[in-house]
């Protein structure tokens, strides 16, 4: 038939994901243009770029965008790449911090640095002197440290966990092996060897942890400062704003994010370049110095440390949760309560529902998809591209969901639940596909052909040899796609037009104010709910 | 004194014991060539004696090369060649800075290096090559490589852990006489592990046969 491009599967997986995304960055880039028909304006002007430009601090808030963006995914991948050197920690270890939402990890954290927090108390009275909360601003800093740290907390397990499936793809235990025994110490034998061919496999979420730490809102919410705000969170509180003409500001800060975004990808493919002709122009010097490491070593500590942190701030949760009196600088709570908890489960019960049913409906309805994708791919004998579908992991989601949002009203779809699990599709069905591509492409095509030869048809064998013997990729794919769908704060917060209250959106709700312990037990439920997914995946996988 | 002495090696995996008691010496420009069936430890052996033993396996016994004792040492400070059956060519750097990252260090100007580069590519009949991507040369091709990545790192001794294996036949005899020759011009003593007798009668010394397991 010659048809060499796209088959039904991937046709609808791109009117599905691709589709309302780049629909989204259009109207986003028009109504930034003062072009907004549906709320009739339709001509285009200059005004909102007049606006946004005119913004004090506008241009800290970007050098902060920038600047923590950058950082925290530089540092999260040579985190994450040091403690690979290492014999890196598996999949049980990690999943409580992979399954958080980026939300409840930065809630805990807040928690952590807080001036009455668990750090403080830790090392008060005896260091610090303090007997009472000391007056500093250790979370919500002007440069953005506590919101560089929270992405890093997060992130570096991220890119641990597919680093440790990328490694698992080349034999780089025997490159190792070869290096040292021409002489390189382990640090140069990882670093010149297995890291390039290791980042060159992980580069798509790499690209994903630039673009969500430039743009996320949802970390931003309780650790970035508020003046200036990262760009992402004036954008999206224009965006909110009753005031029509504020909407149009948004816009344009949503399209100036985009542009950021951009930018930061470019230098980043810059650096990419750079660091990989110094390396190679190192490796051809050959010296055999040994500094590299110390340095892996310590940056594996440093790694270690970071993840002590994000358990740490997930059981700090449990302790401010159910905590009764609890004066400071002690380390514990004096006495604990259950009752916050049972008056609050009703409360908790219908967002909990909500979330529940959005994981599991996006991440089955991904599941499908992905294997309907990856099935003919396999039958018309050609690789299809994955990074199309990735395009709403690398777009800031400031950029493209409220833009979605306004083509839903369009077909008064907005504020539904199906809404809602559309937007979340798009973030879910990428990863479900990247979780499960590499396992499924590696199947042994034999199976197949030997059921073939049994006279058993191509449906039968997907049914009855390909998705029993898939089913432990199969499972933790559903888990990702859960978690990923319970992550989820713009995309719940627009295409619900407020209307649909998740567990995250309740935690962020909740993240300006005071109320410690309902924050506490809020994050809780959100890790505890795509945890129990993530952990019986794991153990039905074993089996 | 020189050549490489093994004294006394015992390893078990597992609670049973592969090797007992085993020592042997190879002179500088011999060959010694270790046979046995897969699972009698032959590899095992090899990698006690280049240093890169995993830890499931108990070990005892000690390496010197010639009056060093370099049993104690990780695997990047004995000097100790290694070849396996696959290449192992670094697929993300070109042949030429594949060899240069084996190049001795001691070589130290630019110019040297490249001239060093250029000499052992010659040495493999393969001119010219430098700036290819491994993944453009031939099974044959890629095995000289790996063999002189070896070579120029300068190494005391050289072990090969059946680095004929995934050749076919014609290939293999061209790959035994060019890797004894380089071997032998170098005064290296080999160690040899395989499970092809013709790969021990090539290598033309003496011949140790591990046990079959039980």
């Amino acid at each position: 038939m010659g048809n060499k491009g796209v088959n039904p599967a991937q046709a609808l997986a791109l009117a599905l994901i691709v589709a309302p995304t780049l629909a989204g960055l259009g109207v986003t880039l028009a109504a930034a243009f003062g072009y907004l028909p549906a709320l009739g304006s339709a001509a285009f002007s200059l005004d909102p770029w007049r606006r946004l430009l005119a913004e004090p601090g506008l241009w800290a808030s970007v050098r902060l965008t920038l600047g923590v963006g950058l950082a925290s995914t530089a540092i999260s991948l040579a985190l994450a790449l040091a403690l690979l050197a290492r014999r890196a920690p598996g999949g049980w270890a990690l999943a409580a911090l992979l399954a958080s939402p980026h939300s409840a990890i930065a809630v805990g954290l807040a928690f952590l640095l807080a001036p009455s927090g668990w750090l403080a108390r830790l090392a008060s009275p005896w260091a610090t002197g303090w007997n009472a909360p000391p007056d500093l601003a250790l979370v919500g800093d002007a440069n953005g440290l506590a919101l560089t740290l929270g992405l890093i907390v997060k992130e570096t397990p991220f890119l641990l966990a597919v680093g440790a499936a990328a490694r698992a793809q080349f034999p780089a235990q025997a490159e190792l092996r070869a290096a040292r025994a021409l002489g390189h110490g382990p640090g140069r034998a990882f670093a010149f060897i297995v890291a390039p061919q290791l980042y060159r496999r992980i580069r798509l979420p790499v690209f994903a942890v630039l673009a969500y730490g430039l743009g996320n809102v949802d970390m931003a919410l309780p650790l970035a400062p508020s003046h200036p705000a990262p760009l992402a969170v004036l954008a999206l509180h224009w965006l909110l704003s009753p005031d029509l003409d504020d909407l149009f500001v948004g816009e344009a800060a949503a399209a100036l994010q985009l542009g950021l975004t951009l930018a930061a990808a470019v230098a980043w493919f810059g650096a990419e370049h750079g660091v990989g002709a110094l390396g190679r122009a190192l490796a051809r010097r050959g010296a055999r110095g040994f500094w590299l490491d110390a340095a892996l070593a310590a940056g594996a500590w440093a790694g270690v440390a970071t993840l002590a942190l994000g358990f740490a701030s997930l059981a700090g949760m449990i302790v401010w949760a159910f905590a009764w009196r609890w004066p400071f600088p002690l380390a514990l709570p004096q006495s604990w309560t259950l009752a916050l908890a049972i008056r609050e489960s009703g409360r908790l019960a219908g967002p909990l529902a909500t979330t529940a049913a959005l994981g599991a409906a996006t991440s089955l309805a991904s599941l499908s998809l992905a294997v309907a994708w990856l099935e003919s791919e396999q039958r018309g004998g050609q690789r299809a591209r994955v990074g199309a579908v990735c395009l709403p992991l690398l777009a800031p989601q400031i950029a493209f969901l409220f833009g979605m949002q306004t083509v839903l009203a369009w077909t008064r779809l907005d504020g539904t639940l199906a809404a809602v699990a559309w937007a979340h599709l798009l973030f879910v069905f990428p990863y479900v596909l990247l979780a499960l591509a590499d396992p499924y492409r590696a199947l042994d095509s034999r199976y197949a052909r030997a059921a073939a030869a049994l006279g058993v048809g191509p449906n039968a064998a997907l049914w009855r040899v390909k998705l029993p013997l898939l089913r432990a990729p199969l499972t933790l794919a559903f888990a990702i796609g859960f978690a990923v769908s319970a992550a989820q704060y713009l995309a719940t917060l627009f295409a619900g037009g407020g209307r649909v209250a998740t567990l995250t959106t309740e935690a962020l709700a909740l993240a300006g104010g005071g109320d410690r312990r309902m924050s506490a037990l809020v994050g809780l439920s959100q890790t505890a709910a795509p945890l129990a997914v993530w952990l019986a995946a794991l153990a039905a996988a074993r089996r | 004194m020189s050549g490489l002495t093994v004294e006394a090696v015992t390893f078990a995996v597992g609670g049973r014991t592969l090797v007992r008691e085993l020592s042997f010496r190879v002179a500088d420009g011999a060959a010694l060539s270790i046979l046995g069936p897969s699972g009698s430890g032959k590899s095992a052996l090899l990698a006690f004696v280049g240093g890169h033993l995993e830890r499931v396996f108990a070990a005892r016994g000690r390496v010197w090369l010639g009056a060093r004792d370099v049993t104690g040492l990780a695997p990047e400070r004995r000097g100790i060649g290694l070849m396996f059956q696959d290449d192992l060519l670094f697929p993300h750097l070109s042949v030429g800075d594949n060899v240069a990252f084996g190049l001795d260090a001691g070589v130290r100007s630019r110019a040297a290096r490249g001239e060093a580069v250029a000499q052992a590519l010659r040495e493999a009949g393969l001119e010219g090559f430098a700036r290819r991507d491994p993944a453009t040369l031939s099974g044959g091709q890629r095995a000289r490589v790996a063999l002189m990545r070896s070579l120029v790192a300068a190494p005391k001794a050289l072990l090969l852990d059946e680095p004929f294996g995934k050749l076919d036949a014609p290939l293999r005899r061209d790959m035994r006489s060019f890797v004894f020759d380089h071997a032998r011009r170098r005064a290296l003593p080999v160690v040899l592990v395989t499970h092809d007798p013709a790969d021990a009668d090539a290598a033309g010394g003496e011949i140790l046969q591990l046990g079959t397991p039980p």
